[in-house]
């Protein structure tokens, strides 16, 4: 069926001279990289006691509630209950920051909250402690639908991102979407190769036997491709994570999700 | 950051079999790897995991370095009466947590 569908995508587009490539996943058969794994592995997810991500969340609620800097405040005492004020917000990430006039991600958005407001030393990318806050944040969106690139300030953003994303580099040539978009149905080395959404970040993953962001999995697809990767906080991974995210709009959140 | 998340039914019947669930966050750094300058990482891990039910010991595991980072230990064991579970981990480095959970036995 699919492939009808794409032969039919195809003369469309051969007939229509559209510059979009004939490979973008369809809305109806978009999945989350959770229904490509294990029964094991999604049993481990769906457990809250075997979930190894809410080791992090637990830890990130109580630094929450710890005041930090000069300024002597939590993030409670501005945001009350994360509960009710984060509900919501990981699943508009990354968002755009008008004093920066940029996109920011979750992660940068914790930090800019800790130098200006509470006049703290930004956390260092993949340190425990930010992983925890993001992860604690982002799990108050659990089952809320993905609506990052609402904004439309972010739309060149978005466009810079989908045109890395298409963008074929590295020694082995390969762009995200030769695999994400155009063989996620197959396998690389024994492994699903997914469509790359991003709906589970920060993830636990067992290769990593930690918790680790969405900036490190881009990290990681990178090197795969032996191109350099950007450094963490770098616009152009901020760009990519935020078409991903736009890419996956109205997906259900499920952090912290466990992958293999 | 040492934490660990249990999962013990709170409540069960008499002679039913219980299913105990616990999730020790440790790195569990084997003592093999080597930094970029080839020193060797000291081995920092869980040695021995128990469980307590009102005192009497019902299950016990050795841990080794081959055992993944933030150990899952699960296991089953007979409901006989209303009490408390008493975990603990002791590893490397001095590294001791513990941690309880109570069960009503109808």
């Amino acid at each position: 069926m699919r492939s009808v569908r794409t032969i039919i995508a195809a003369i469309l587009l051969i007939a229509t001279a559209s510059p979009l490539p004939a490979s973008e996943i369809p809305q109806g058969e978009r999945r989350s990289g959770f229904s490509f794994m294990t029964p094991e592995t999604r049993a481990m997810q769906e457990d809250d006691t075997s979930n190894p991500g809410m080791l992090w969340v637990l830890d990130g609620e109580t630094l929450w509630k710890s005041k930090a800097g000069a300024a002597g405040k939590a993030c409670a005492d501005c945001h009350d209950d994360a509960r009710a004020s984060m509900k919501g917000v990981a699943a508009r990430y990354p968002a755009f920051d008008k004093a920066l006039g940029r996109p920011v991600n979750l992660e940068q958005r914790i930090n800019l909250c800790r130098t200006t407001h509470q006049h703290a030393t930004p956390l260092a990318y993949e340190s425990g402690e930010l992983l925890a806050l993001t992860a604690f944040v982002a799990e108050q969106s659990r089952g809320v639908a993905i609506e990052t690139g609402s904004d439309p300030q972010l739309k060149p953003f978005i466009d810079k991102g989908r045109e890395l994303f298409m963008l074929r580099q590295g020694q082995l040539n390969l762009a995200c979407a030769n695999c994400h978009d155009d063989n996620w149905d197959k396998r690389l080395a024994g492994s699903a190769i997914t469509q790359g959404h991003p709906t589970g970040y920060p993830i636990y993953r067992l290769e990593w036997q930690t918790l680790g962001s969405l900036q490190r999995r881009l990290r990681g697809c990178i090197a795969g491709i032996r191109a350099e990767a950007y450094d963490y906080g770098a616009p152009e991974l901020v760009e990519l994570e935020l078409y991903l995210m736009s890419r996956a709009k109205g997906m259900p959140m499920e952090a912290p999700a466990v992958r293999p | 950051m040492a934490s660990a998340l249990i999962n013990v039914p709170a409540t069960a019947k008499r002679g039913d079999i219980i299913e105990i669930k616990t999730l020790m966050s440790h790195i569990m750094e084997t003592g093999y790897r080597r930094t970029a300058t080839g020193e060797v990482v000291p081995r920092d891990i869980i040695t021995s995991f128990s469980c307590r039910y009102n005192g009497v010991e019902v299950f016990r595991a050795d841990l080794f370095p081959a055992i993944a980072a933030n150990p899952f230990i699960t296991f089953f064991t007979v409901a006989t009466e209303s009490g408390k579970f008493e975990f603990e981990w002791i590893g490397d480095k001095g590294f001791s947590e513990t941690a309880s959970a109570s069960i009503t036995v109808e």
